[in-house]
């Protein structure tokens, strides 16, 4: 029984953990979209995360992305022994799980199978779009609070950090906010400036309204993606054949039964 | 023809629907399979429950079921038939052009079949453009540059071997070029959704008419840069406006950027039948009201007019259509269904 539960614990554990790794396209955690089938832990400490895209035809560098991004951060698990990420049901899942679970370094990997690409390229391009879309929502918080163009632009980081939001999405947002500044060494001290541009410059106060408008695009493709990428995975398997008896068990913890009702999604 | 609440009669050209076969008995192999299942998932995700379709009907709908969905139910007055061939899919393709003319002969005033080539076939996609000329008289062609042909996993319109078929094109008067930009079936890697082979080919050929299906989505910003400095690039709303549906905030957002960036006069209504029927979307379309906040610092409007304009005129410009003339020579010719 004791075993049992340090193993559950141990999958909770690896559950908590994929929460950290994004689809690069959405900027939202793997988790969330449910693209994590399932996530084994074998008596040796091995672990095992099946994943699923929301079609077969998804591009294949988010595919290597999400990969790799599970590997290395079940990997940073100080208990885990070994990891086997397998990617379900998709036009290159060979390529992508033989690559993952080949343990040579990502690079290679992804320049061989997605036509010479430059890794850090592509990631920077996604942290880019996602810096976009965590920034708008903050400053259009900061608007709706009714603060001044010049307080904004100007904000240090020190003060955004004292600000106190009611909103859902800047509730979210902020931390993740705070992190991406940290992270690609935008802002980190308390007398930084606490909205520079993804460049590292300074907004003038003319340019806000501009400013906006820039990451108002980005955040109307990320939206249409996301919208696709949920309703479609939502929809992928709700075609699905269950047995005289019913679902069993099994079915049911590999989420292959659908909801009863479709609930709306609109917001 | 589609009736407004108040009375009014719009001309109806759905720009952009389907006959296809993605059957079991024509599937080739797993990638067939898995495309016309990609297809239900959008149709399921995205369509009114009460509008839904069973599996089977979905991977293969009769010429009646088109013809009712499109102009007896539905308010299209006329419809572009694109050809998607997915050959190494389906073993009788998924839609050749021979299998769109076929379904458009009975009621041929009302259909524009289009055809499809790939220029990567080289003097061959040459050939066949002439050949598609002479049998069909095709006034317009749809491009996947994201298909797979052998070793290749793409191409770009801007490629030589493009250009020459382009340039035959436009000597033959094949002048209406609809590219899918938009989400893609195997995509490329390095840059999915990339338009800016839109800029090149739009510059060089002038007279051709470059109709962006999808409107790019979801790099909309790119899209739109490149139509503003192009007058002859056009926005498809296909697979854009189901959004209207569960996320019509989303869309009216789409749509302020498309009349900010491209206008009114550039944008054009397609329902991607059989993914969708177009009765619901015209009317989804009429009603809608870009909320104001949405709205706000792009000073757009979407009047009855510019609908009028995306819904059937902007298409009839294009395809030469006397939308007056049309409409009585319809009016003479309803499409009736035989009683089962």
């Amino acid at each position: 029984m004791f075993v049992a539960q340090v193993m559950a614990e141990r999958e909770l554990e690896v559950w908590d953990c994929l929460a950290a790794v994004s689809d690069p396209e959405l900027d939202e955690p793997i988790t969330d979209m449910n693209f994590v089938e399932s996530v084994a832990v074998s008596d040796d400490l091995r672990v095992r995360v099946e994943f699923r895209l929301p079609t077969y035809w998804c591009s294949p560098n988010f595919a290597f992305l999400m990969a790799f991004g599970i590997r290395s951060e079940v990997l940073a698990l100080p208990w885990v022994r070994g990891i086997e990420v397998h990617l379900m049901d998709h036009c290159l899942g060979d390529e992508v799980n033989k690559g993952v679970n080949s343990g040579r370094p990502f690079h290679e990997i992804f320049a061989e199978n997605c036509d010479g690409a430059v890794l850090k390229e592509v990631v920077d391009k996604f942290l880019a779009k996602a810096f976009d879309r965590r920034q708008e929502v903050i400053l259009l918080g900061l608007e709706a609070q009714g603060r001044a163009v010049d307080e904004i632009v100007g904000m240090r980081l020190g003060t955004l950090k004292r600000v106190r939001f009611t909103g859902e999405d800047e509730l979210r947002q902020l931390p993740r906010y705070l992190d991406i500044l940290a992270t690609c060494d935008l802002a980190s001290a308390d007398e930084d400036l606490a909205f520079p541009t993804w460049q590292g410059q300074a907004i003038a106060a003319d340019d806000l309204k501009d400013h906006l408008g820039r990451l108002r695009s980005t955040r109307i493709n990320m939206e249409f993606s996301g919208a696709l990428c949920r309703e479609l995975a939502q929809s992928r398997y709700k075609e699905v054949e269950i047995g005289p008896e019913g679902p069993t068990l099994v079915d049911f913890m590999a989420g292959r039964v659908p909801p009863r009702e479709i609930t709306e999604t609109g917001r | 023809m589609f009736k407004t609440p108040d009375g009014k009669e719009i001309f109806v050209i759905d720009g952009h629907v389907h006959f296809w076969d993605g059957s079991p008995e024509n599937q080739a192999n797993i990638h067939g399979k898995q495309f016309i299942d990609c297809f239900y998932a959008y149709h399921t995700g995205f369509s009114p429950k009460e509008e839904l379709w069973p599996k089977e009907k979905f991977e293969k709908y009769s010429e009646d079921d088109l013809y009712t969905d499109l102009f007896i139910d539905g308010p299209d007055d006329m419809a572009i038939i694109q050809s998607t061939y997915l050959k190494d899919f389906y073993k009788n393709g998924f839609n050749t052009i021979e299998r769109n003319a076929e379904v458009a002969k009975r009621y041929p005033e009302r259909f524009i079949v289009n055809g499809s080539f790939d220029p990567r076939d080289g003097e061959k996609a040459l050939e066949y453009i002439h050949w598609m000329k002479e049998t069909y008289d095709i006034q317009g062609v749809k491009m996947y540059t994201a298909e797979w042909n052998g070793a290749s996993k793409g191409w770009r319109l801007d490629d030589p071997d493009a250009y020459r078929c382009f340039e035959l094109c436009e000597k033959l008067g094949i002048r209406n070029i609809h590219v899918h930009k938009g989400p893609t079936i195997k995509p490329l890697s390095k840059d999915a959704f990339d338009v800016s082979d839109v800029d090149y080919a739009a510059t060089d050929f002038e007279n051709l008419n470059w109709i962006i299906e999808h409107c790019g989505l979801p790099r909309l910003d790119d899209f739109t840069w490149i139509a503003t400095q192009e007058s002859n690039v056009y926005g498809g709303i296909a697979v854009a406006l189901p959004l209207i549906y569960n996320r019509p905030r989303h869309f009216a957002e789409i749509m302020t950027e498309l009349l900010f960036w491209i206008g009114e006069d550039k944008i054009l209504f397609g329902s991607d039948y059989g993914i969708w029927t177009p009765r619901w979307l015209v009317e989804r379309l009429w009603a809608l009201q870009l909320p104001e906040d949405v709205v706000a610092g792009r000073g757009v409007e979407l009047t009855d007019q510019a609908k009028e304009k995306i819904l059937g005129l902007n298409a009839a410009r294009l395809y030469g259509i006397d939308v007056e003339s049309k409409k009585k020579q319809l009016s003479g010719a309803p499409v009736q269904i035989a009683a089962e």
